[in-house]
C-alpha cells in the first residue's frame, strides 16, 4: 500500500482523512503545516503528498513548487469547488490532480490509485524508446529527454505525454484525456488538462507560444505532432 | 431611436404645439383686438372731420343764401348751382325741395340718394341732418338744411325750403381702406415674430422636461444614481428638485436592500464554508463507523449508521448551499468544453450505476454540443435521479436538436433539447410552478426527501448558465417530463 504524507492544517479533517486511508491500508504521516510537512518528506519518503492548499503560514502553493522543484512525487491537493482561483493556481504550481472536500476515503483512494498508475499501453509491437524531434521518450523506463538532456516531469505531465504520443496525430479530446489520463470520469474540470499541457509545454516546447509537440485544435483538444 | 422619442415625434397636440398655439391665440386676440378699435377710431375720425367740414359749409351757405319767396324754378337752379360750386371738402350736388317744386344743381331735380328718413329728420330738425348712405359700392354723405327766416328776435320759422347736398365720399373710403390693409399687414408679421418668443418659451420649459424624462428612463435602467441638475428657482427647478430627492431615497432604500440581501447570501455561504471543514473530518470516518457498526450492540449500532447516513446527506446538502450561494453570487463559471452530448449523458448514467432497466434512453449520436460538463453532468444527474425518486421507473432520457423560428432564408437557433420522462403520476398543477423553487415541498408530510430541497434550484442555475431553458410539465399519458432547451454553438468552436 503507498505511503501517503498529508499536509492539512484543519485537525478534524487531518484526523478523519488519516483514520480513514489508514484503515484503508495506508500508511499516512500526518502535518499540520508546510513546513513540517517539508520536514517529515525527507525522513518519511511518501510515494504520493496529498496537500491542503489553504495553510496558515507556507500556504499549499508554495509548499507544490518547493516539491517540484526537485521532485516527481505526486501531489494531489486537498481544495474546496468553487475556490477555482486555488483550483487554477495549485494546477499550475504542479499538482497532478485535485480532490474537492468533503470527500470520503474511498474516493481519496481512488484517486491516490489514479495517480499512482501507470499507463497499460506499451503494446508488444511497440518500440521501447521511441524519437520524435528532439524528444526521446522511454516507455519503459520512464524518461523522457531532450536533446540529450534528461526532463524533470511530473507524473501527470509524463502520463499525458505518453498517451498523446502513444497515438500520434491524433485528436484527443479533452474530456477523452480526463478520462484516460486522470480517470476522472465527466464530474471533473477540464482545466486539470489545461494546466498540464501549459506546465509541460514549458517543459518539452522550444516556444511555449507555437508548440510543435503538442499541439492544439481548438473545439476539439490536443494531439501530438505532426512534427 | 428608442420608442419613447417615436412617440414625441408623432404627438401632434404635445407641450411644445400647445404654447406655440396658446401664442398665436394671444397675438392674434391683441394685434386684432388693436387693429380694430384703431380701424374705428382712425375711420370714425377721418369721416367725423369730412363729415363736421360738408355739414358746417353747407349750413354757412345755406345761411348766407338768400331766399326771397316766391321763387322761380330757374332762379332756384341757378342758387343751387352756387353753392354747388362751393362745396367742400369735395364737390357735392345740391338739390331743393320746396313743395312740389323739385330743383338741382344737377342733372336730375331728384336725387337717389336720399332717404325718407333725412327727409323725414330735416323736417324735425331745423339746424340740419346728415346721413351716410352706401348706394351700388359708393360711399355718400346726404345733408339735409331746412333754410329758415326771422320771424323776430329770437326765433326763425322754416321757410318750407329744404336743401340736401350729396357729396361722394370715395376719397374717404380709399384712406379706411388703407388703413384696414395696413392694420393686416402689420399684424401677420406680428403674428411671425410672436412665434419666437413662443419657441423660446417652448423650449425653456420643454429643455427640463425632457432631461425630466431621460433621467426617468435612466432611472428605470437601473441608474439609480441619476441626478437632474437643477437651475434656477421656477417651478420646473422645484419639480427637479423634487425628483433628485425622490431618486436620493430610492436608492438609498434600494442600497439598503441589496445590502440586506448581499448580507443574507453572505451568510449562507459563510454558514456553508464553516460547516464543510467539520464535515470534511467527519464525512472521512463514516467509513469507519460502518466498518465497526457491526460489533456493537443494537442501539448503538443504529445510531452510529444514523449518524453515518445523516452526515453523508449533510454533506450533500451543504455542498448544494455552496453551490447555490455561487450562483448567487454570480461566481459561477461556464468552463464549456465541446463534447459528444450522448456519451456525456451515458457517462453520468454509468456514473450513478442506473445502467439497468429503470432508465431507458433515446441518444442519437453525432451531436456535439459546447457545454460545461461537469454542470451538464449535474443537470442530467438530478433530473434523473428525481424522476426515479419522485416520479417512477422507467425514466427516459431523449436528446435530440431543433431549429427554433426556422424559416425558408434563415436557419433560426439551433438548440438541444434534452428530455427526462418519468412514469409516474406525474406533477400537480398547483406544484408546477414552485417546482424549481428551493427547498420546495411538493408533500407537506414529508418534511425531508431524499435529496438536498435545491437540486431542482440547482439544475435550473446551471441551465441558465448555459443560456438555456428548463420546464416542467405532464405528458398527456401521465408522467412528469423535463424538458432542456440549450442553445448549441457550435459554429463558434470551429472558429
Amino acid at each position: 500500500m503507498p505511503r501517503v504524507l498529508l499536509i492539512e492544517d484543519d485537525p478534524s479533517v487531518r484526523e478523519g482523512v488519516e483514520l480513514g486511508l489508514r484503515r484503508r491500508g495506508h500508511e499516512v504521516r500526518a502535518a499540520a503545516t508546510g513546513e513540517a510537512g517539508l520536514a517529515a518528506l525527507a525522513e518519511f519518503r511518501p510515494d504520493l503528498l496529498l496537500l491542503d492548499l489553504m495553510l496558515p503560514g507556507m500556504n499549499g502553493v508554495q509548499v507544490c513548487r518547493q516539491v517540484r522543484e526537485h521532485s516527481q512525487l505526486p501531489i494531489i491537493m486537498l481544495t474546496a469547488r468553487g475556490d477555482d482561483f486555488d483550483v487554477v493556481i495549485g494546477l499550475e504550481a504542479g499538482a497532478d490532480d485535485y480532490i474537492v472536500k468533503p470527500a470520503r476515503p474511498e474516493v481519496i483512494e481512488a484517486r491516490i490509485r489514479a495517480v499512482l498508475r501507470r499507463l497499460d499501453d506499451s503494446g508488444p509491437g511497440r518500440p521501447a524508446i521511441e524519437v520524435y524531434g528532439e524528444l526521446t521518450i522511454d516507455r519503459a523506463g520512464l524518461t523522457v529527454t531532450k536533446a540529450g538532456r534528461p526532463l524533470t516531469l511530473a507524473p501527470s505531465e509524463l502520463k499525458l505525454l505518453l498517451h498523446l504520443a502513444a497515438a500520434p496525430e491524433q485528436v484527443f479530446s479533452r474530456q477523452q484525456l480526463l478520462e484516460h489520463v486522470w480517470e476522472h470520469s465527466f464530474t471533473a474540470d477540464a482545466r486539470l488538462v489545461d494546466a498540464c499541457v501549459a506546465r509541460l509545454r514549458g517543459k518539452i516546447e522550444d516556444e511555449v507560444g507555437s508548440p510543435r509537440y503538442v499541439q492544439t485544435l481548438r473545439g476539439f483538444g490536443y494531439r501530438f505532432g505532426p512534427l | 431611436m428608442t420608442s419613447g422619442e417615436q412617440r414625441s415625434r408623432v404627438r401632434v397636440f404635445g407641450l411644445r404645439a400647445r404654447l406655440l398655439l396658446a401664442f398665436l391665440v394671444v397675438a392674434a386676440i391683441s394685434a386684432g383686438t388693436t387693429a380694430a378699435l384703431t380701424y374705428r377710431e382712425a375711420r370714425s375720425a377721418l369721416l367725423q372731420t369730412a363729415q363736421d367740414t360738408a355739414v358746417t359749409s353747407f349750413r354757412d351757405r345755406v345761411q348766407q343764401t338768400g331766399f326771397s319767396l316766391p321763387l322761380p324754378r330757374e332762379d332756384l337752379e341757378g342758387v343751387l348751382r352756387d353753392i354747388a360750386r362751393m362745396g367742400k371738402p369735395h364737390p357735392w350736388v345740391v338739390f331743393a325741395e320746396y313743395g312740389s317744386i323739385r330743383a338741382s344743381s344737377g342733372e336730375n331735380p331728384v336725387s337717389t340718394v336720399i332717404t325718407p328718413e333725412l327727409r323725414r329728420a330735416a323736417r324735425a330738425n331745423p339746424h340740419g341732418s346728415f346721413e351716410r348712405v352706401v348706394k351700388d359700392g359708393v360711399p355718400y354723405l346726404t345733408i339735409a338744411m331746412p333754410t329758415v327766416f326771422k320771424a323776430g328776435p329770437d326765433s326763425v320759422l322754416p321757410s318750407g325750403i329744404v336743401l340736401y347736398a350729396v357729396m361722394r365720399m370715395t376719397d374717404e373710403q380709399l384712406n379706411v381702406d388703407a388703413l384696414l390693409m395696413a392694420g393686416r399687414d402689420g399684424a401677420l408679421p406680428g403674428l411671425a415674430v410672436a412665434l419666437i418668443p413662443g419657441l423660446i418659451a417652448a423650449r425653456s420649459v420643454l429643455r427640463p422636461v425632457r432631461k425630466l424624462r431621460q433621467a426617468a428612463l435612466s432611472m428605470g435602467s437601473g441608474r439609480l444614481d441619476t441626478r437632474i441638475p437643477v437651475r434656477g428657482s421656477d417651478e420646473l427647478a422645484d419639480l427637479a428638485r423634487t425628483f433628485n430627492e425622490s431618486t436620493g431615497q430610492l436608492e438609498r432604500s434600494v442600497r439598503e436592500l441589496r445590502e440586506a440581501e448581499e448580507r443574507a447570501r453572505r451568510f449562507a455561504s459563510d454558514v456553508s464554508h464553516e460547516l464543510r471543514t467539520p464535515l470534511a473530518g467527519m464525512l472521512a470516518v463514516t467509513e469507519v463507523l460502518d466498518e465497526d457498526a457491526d460489533g456493537l450492540d443494537a442501539d448503538t449500532a443504529r445510531a452510529v449508521r444514523l449518524i453515518s447516513a445523516e452526515t453523508g446527506k449533510l454533506a450533500v446538502l451543504v455542498e448544494d448551499l455552496m453551490e447555490i450561494s455561487r450562483f448567487d453570487a454570480r461566481a459561477a463559471e461556464l468552463n464549456a468544453d465541446e463534447v459528444d452530448v450522448a456519451e456525456a449523458i451515458r457517462k453520468t448514467l454509468q456514473n450513478r450505476h442506473w445502467t439497468d432497466d429503470r432508465v431507458r434512453v433515446e441518444l442519437p449520436d453525432g451531436i456535439r454540443a459546447r457545454l460545461d460538463p461537469r454542470r451538464f453532468d449535474v443537470v442530467i444527474a438530478n433530473l434523473v435521479g428525481n424522476a426515479l425518486r419522485h416520479g417512477g421507473a422507467p425514466v427516459t432520457v431523449s436528446l435530440h436538436t431543433e431549429h427554433l423560428g426556422a424559416e425558408a432564408h434563415s436557419p433560426g437557433t439551433a438548440v438541444l433539447i434534452t428530455e427526462v420522462a418519468d412514469s409516474g403520476p406525474g406533477i400537480q398543477p398547483a406544484v408546477l410552478p414552485h417546482i424549481f423553487d428551493r427547498f420546495y415541498k411538493a408533500d407537506a408530510a414529508r418534511t425531508r426527501s431524499a435529496g438536498s430541497g435545491l437540486g431542482l434550484a440547482i439544475t435550473l442555475e446551471n441551465v441558465k448558465l448555459h443560456g438555456g431553458t428548463i420546464r416542467a410539465g405532464n405528458l398527456p399519458g401521465g408522467g412528469a417530463v423535463f424538458t432542456v432547451e440549450i442553445p448549441l454553438h457550435t459554429e463558434e468552436a470551429d472558429g
